[in-house]
């Protein structure tokens, strides 16, 4: 037997592991009975559902042909990695730096995910929407956003 | 008659200067968001939400509402001239609406999907009008079992209805309703899966997860594919009147397309993205020249704009008269409306009949305002487009980040939704489809305390969800829902295993 189709075997593996560690995790809830189900009841029971529909998607993955089709190809990671190192810094900035430090770099740092990236385009694009966003959520919405860095 | 009697105070309501503007307000940024691709409607109204708040309830959800619908025109916009879904909702219009751009008739395929929209946004008011008041009334008859089995059917109609396989949206749903289960326990208190975070006591916010998967998510995906691919069609956007077989093409279509979107609409887990799926899907399967679809084939494009505009006026249904959210977006709106002290559920309809009726007769209204806003004034929203993505995704990150910032004043959702982007990413490439996730999760833990509270009243006896008549017809909808759509799929693997 080979892997006929990755992506349906990889999201077999992903849903038998979720699945799982779930079904694990809610053992330390109460199961209780059909009766009086206790906070563990439905958890468990989802998640074994889940590890068994995993084991039936990873089982129909299997066969003798390869389906190229199917075949995972790649990432670029780029992307990927400069997207959710924006997002996560802009988490950690928001409230310790204000909107006015936090909103140009990040958004600096997202241009950066593509290749046709020009600096002074990244510039512009950060002062206006740092202007912006200032503008619109603080100014005309009245939103309770950190502006300026807090004081340590 | 009741009807015209209602609708006249909700036009009374609606008619109001100051409604006038939000619902105006609510269609402009809807197609505002609609035609940005990758800005759906539920990060637009989670970043409105705190805003509104002080407003006046009626004028806050006409807006929401106007927020909603309005995304489904602009999306069909991006979705034919640049190829990229506007909104989730318009993914099918890209296949045609686009085709048709490529040969110059990019104005008869707007104005197929404004007209048919306005049409079918109507239609879908009335059905609105017509239906909610008799189902609110059975609603007062549900107890939890069908509370959980109309759930159920939802859920089920939400895997039928997926593209793709079955069984990963099975799975889908399952890990939704699993991320649901991260949250204080409703009956026994006890904290589930919290990793001592505190935040997590509260259930994963399903913003910060839906903006995670499908905001940020989808921008990985968008700038993994080779950009030069994409080719903008916006000189050509002239001759927006059809020409006369279009009309005789495109009329059906809509028909088909507006009586199923109201039919998908007020299933929970449907909605406007199921809506437009299963209508391209029919159109195809009833044309005599179904080799033209995916060439620039009208009714392609008319059929599930329709359809995504009606099932988005009448997914207001379970949510204005059983309180169960459809979609994620509705899920906003009941949370809203809990924030402004009224209790979703079929009292709303009694307690504020100024609300509820104001709310369904601006709709009519506001799909007035936005044939007029997107054929007239489609000029401005084209421009729009010509904006490069490379502008556009720093800005839709931007706005995310201030959204899920705002949304509780508490950045643990931005870090939340950072997690949640390469979850998405992972899901993209598995090639398993977010949005059964997305719904599982909403309705979790509503289906979960429905489930526990049927089988404590029953003492265990699963089988009450069948011998009840409501929740016994439900089921028996689900499975039958569920093998129909086992079949095909079974029939088609064997056919693939024949041609191997």
């Amino acid at each position: 037997m080979r892997i006929k189709s990755e992506v349906d075997f990889w999201s077999g593996v992903v849903f038998i592991v979720v699945g799982l560690a779930f079904a694990m995790g809610a053992t330390e809830y109460r199961f209780g009975t059909s009766a009086r189900p206790g906070p563990g009841y439905f958890p468990l029971g989802l998640g074994l559902l889940l590890a068994i529909v995993g084991i039936i998607e990873l089982i129909g993955a299997l066969g003798r042909e390869r389906n190229d089709a199917d075949r995972i190809t790649s990432p670029i990671w780029r992307p990927m990695l400069v997207i959710v190192a924006a997002v996560l810094g802009a988490g950690f900035l928001l409230p310790r730096a204000g909107m006015l430090i936090t909103l140009p770099l990040v958004i600096v740092l997202t241009c950066l995910a593509t290749s046709d990236f020009k600096f002074r385009e990244a510039f512009g694009l950060a002062a206006v929407l740092t202007l912006g966003s200032w503008l619109l959520f603080v100014v005309a919405l009245e939103l309770r956003i950190p502006v300026m860095p807090t004081k340590i | 008659m009741d009807l015209f009697s209602n609708l006249a105070t909700g036009f009374g309501v609606a008619l109001s200067l100051q409604n006038l503007a939000f619902a105006l307000g609510g269609v402009f940024i809807g197609t505002l968001i609609g035609v940005l691709p990758g800005l759906g409607p539920v990060p637009a109204i989670a970043m409105l939400l705190p805003s509104i708040y002080t407003l006046d309830p009626t004028a806050a959800l006409i807006m929401l509402a106007g927020v909603y619908y309005g995304a489904q025109y602009g999306g069909s916009t991006t979705a034919i001239l640049i190829n990229l879904p506007g909104e989730s909702s318009s993914i099918v219009t890209a296949i045609d609406g686009y085709q048709m751009a490529r040969k110059g008739r990019a104005g008869a395929a707007l104005a197929a999907a404004g007209l048919g929209s306005f049409f079918a946004g109507c239609v879908g008011t009335l059905v609105l009008a017509a239906f909610a008041p008799a189902l609110a009334g059975i609603a007062f008859a549900f107890g939890p079992a069908e509370y959980a089995a109309l759930m159920l059917l939802g859920l089920i109609g939400a895997v039928v209805l997926a593209s793709g396989s079955v069984s990963k949206a099975v799975g889908m749903v399952l890990l939704g309703l699993l991320l649901g289960q991260i949250n204080t326990d409703p009956l026994s208190g006890v904290e589930r899966f919290s990793f001592g975070i505190p935040e997590l006591t509260d259930g994963l916010g399903f913003v910060a997860v839906a903006m995670g998967l499908f905001g940020f998510g989808e921008i990985i995906g968008n700038l993994n594919r080779p950009s030069e691919s994409r080719e903008v069609f916006t000189r050509d956007v002239k001759n927006l009147w059809p020409t006369g077989e279009d009309f005789r093409q495109a009329m059906p279509a809509v028909l088909r397309g507006t009586a199923l979107g109201s039919l998908l609409g007020v299933l929970p887990g449907g909605g406007a993205i199921l809506a437009s799926f299963v209508s391209y899907t029919l159109e195809k399967r009833v044309s005599k020249t179904p080799e033209r679809f995916g060439h620039g084939a009208i009714e392609g494009v008319a059929g599930p704009e329709s359809a995504n505009n009606a099932a988005a006026q009448t997914s207001f249904i379970p949510m204005l008269t059983l309180g169960i959210p459809p979609n994620p977006v509705m899920a906003l709106m009941i949370g809203a409306m809990v924030v402004m002290g009224i209790t979703p559920g079929p009292k709303v309809m009694v307690e504020n009949p100024d609300l509820f009726w104001g709310l369904i007769a601006s709709m009519w209204i506001g799909n007035l305002m936005l044939i007029i806003l997107n054929l007239p004034f489609i000029g401005i929203w084209v421009k729009l487009l010509t904006v490069p993505y490379r502008f556009l995704f720093p800005s839709i990150v931007c706005f995310c980040v201030i959204g899920l910032y705002t949304l509780s004043n508490n950045n643990f959702d931005i870090y939340l939704a950072g997690v949640f982007a390469i979850i998405g990413f992972l899901f993209i490439k598995l090639r398993c489809e977010a949005g059964p996730l997305l719904l599982g999760m909403v309705l979790g833990p509503m289906l979960e305390e429905n489930l526990r509270r049927t089988l404590l009243v029953a003492r265990g006896d699963w089988s009450v969800l069948l011998t009840r008549p409501i929740s016994g017809t439900l089921i028996a909808l689900s499975v039958v829902m569920l093998v129909s759509a086992l079949l095909p799929a079974i029939r088609k693997r064997r056919d693939n295993a024949f041609r191997d």
